[in-house]
């Protein structure tokens, strides 16, 4: 199915106002923003650690909300429920790369500055739970058959979910040694940094919007070659009957 | 008949093919054994570090031996042909799945009955603590270990490597009941941390228990009809 032309052309534009703002950004916080004073240059990683680690928070939602619609149309409109299904898919896949930059990046700026690369943190731990249970999330859609698996991990999705906040408060009661963050009470970053880090928010959440969107449509057009295939199968099967 | 009824017959049934085979509770105390056998082998500790660390093996032991038994709870209704024939009765699905979780904690605290003495022996343990709080503490765990571990099984029934599959959702899942659980024994068995402490313990891994049944219940005939 071909898809319509001013889809295409706003997926580009898309794609290269990312690029720009994405461009700015490592302007701002590589050469404008003032070097950190105790921190010193380390503390650069923050404008990527922070984005990515806000990300892989925020697709999770979707991936939800997602797996509910999924199964509030599992049996009322099965056509709306399967490409509710590959929004969750590809939300799920975009949490994993996020998820995944902000544990790596967040190490790193942990072996500079706290001379360790890990610790059983509250949110560190909760971090690398969220981790863990996406992954588990599709290897269980690995795993399944093709007609149940989408129910299958809806469910998942919807255990996943409660699971996360659960974790959180239980480790909050165990340990906490992160740092607090920085813009709830007051706010402890400085001014001259704020446009660094709002570039690269916006930044890095259009392009996590991109590859989503674009994951999606891929999952979409294998769908529908899928049941194309099931069409044609069908009508093979009558016409040798006759 | 109404509910409850419906649970208790589910529950007897599973309760009188267990008694007649024993399968699962002599596997998975077996299984509990040697797993302790082989941590004590292996760590070789002294009285004070035993009891540090046997709240975390106990429960490490029972949640391998847990799922050893849960991947096969559900075979004999498969090759019975049993869930097929509950989407076609009008009763709940979800007391089939309530009788057999509670078929399945019954068996593992049976299992932790057995297994205590032995602790004790090995570990040269020595209850520090106020042990009747293991009375609440035992039970609740097991049954967040048991109530999401049955619903995965049955989760996986018709998927590839089902063997594989339980341990890998159910682990990330049960993370905070496990630190629930095991923050709570270890506090009692060594009577470091606050009463208070160790009654937000439980409080929190009875909130984690009463969450996760509800959602498996209400889940449960989404994932009897995910066809």
């Amino acid at each position: 199915m071909p898809r319509p032309a001013t889809t295409r052309i706003v997926a580009w534009l898309w794609f290269f106002a990312t690029l720009a703002v994405l461009a700015v950004g490592f302007r701002q916080a590589i050469f404008i923003a003032p070097t950190e004073a105790t921190m010193g240059n380390v503390q650069r990683i923050f404008y990527y650690h922070v984005p990515s680690a806000m990300m892989g928070l925020v697709f999770p939602y979707v991936n939800f909300i997602a797996s509910l619609a999924y199964l509030y149309w599992r049996r009322r409109d099965p056509l709306k429920a399967l490409t509710a299904d590959a929004l969750a898919l590809a939300s799920a896949e975009v949490t994993i790369v996020f998820v995944s930059i902000g544990l790596m990046t967040g190490m790193l700026w942990a072996r500079a500055s706290w001379g360790i690369w890990w610790t059983w943190d509250a949110r560190l731990t909760t971090y690398l739970l969220l981790w863990l249970l996406y992954v588990s999330y599709l290897l269980l859609r690995r795993f399944s058959s093709t007609g149940e698996s989408h129910t299958l991990a809806a469910v998942i999705s919807v255990f996943a979910a409660v699971d996360v906040p659960i974790v959180f408060m239980s480790i909050q009661w165990w340990r906490t040694q992160h740092p607090s963050p920085v813009f709830a009470d007051g706010g402890s970053l400085d001014p001259s940094m704020w446009p660094a880090f709002l570039w690269n928010l916006a930044g890095w959440a259009m392009w996590g919007t991109l590859i989503m969107l674009f994951r999606f449509a891929l999952e979409r057009r294998r769908q529908l070659a899928e049941q194309e295939a099931a069409l044609v199968a069908i009508e093979a099967s009558l016409e040798t009957h006759q | 008949m109404n509910y409850l009824g419906h649970v208790l017959n589910h529950l007897r049934k599973d309760l009188r093919i267990e008694w007649r085979s024993r399968d699962s509770i002599n596997g998975m105390l077996f299984f509990a054994l040697l797993v302790v056998v082989v941590f004590s082998l292996a760590f070789d500790p002294t009285a004070a570090v035993s009891r540090q660390i046997s709240g975390g093996i106990l429960w490490v032991a029972l949640l391998f031996a847990t799922v050893t038994a849960l991947n096969q709870s559900w075979t004999r209704e498969q090759s019975h042909q049993v869930l097929e024939a509950q989407r076609m009765a009008p009763a709940p699905a979800s007391a089939l799945f309530l009788g057999k979780a509670i078929a399945n904690m019954l068996f593992v605290l049976v299992v932790e009955a057995v297994l205590a003495p032995v602790f004790i022996v090995f570990y040269n343990l020595h209850v520090i603590g106020n042990p009747w709080l293991l009375a609440l503490i035992l039970p609740l765990g097991t049954w967040a270990l048991v109530v999401n571990g049955t619903f995965f099984a049955v989760l996986g029934l018709r998927t590839r490597n089902r063997e594989l599959l339980l341990p890998l959702l159910l682990l990330p899942i049960s993370l905070p009941a496990l630190l629930e659980m095991v923050q709570a024994t270890t506090g009692v068995l060594t009577a470091e941390l606050d009463p208070l402490q160790i009654n937000t313990w439980i409080v929190q891994l009875a909130g984690y228990d009463l969450i996760f049944t509800l959602i498996c219940l209400l889940l449960f005939d989404t994932v009897l009809n995910a066809e």
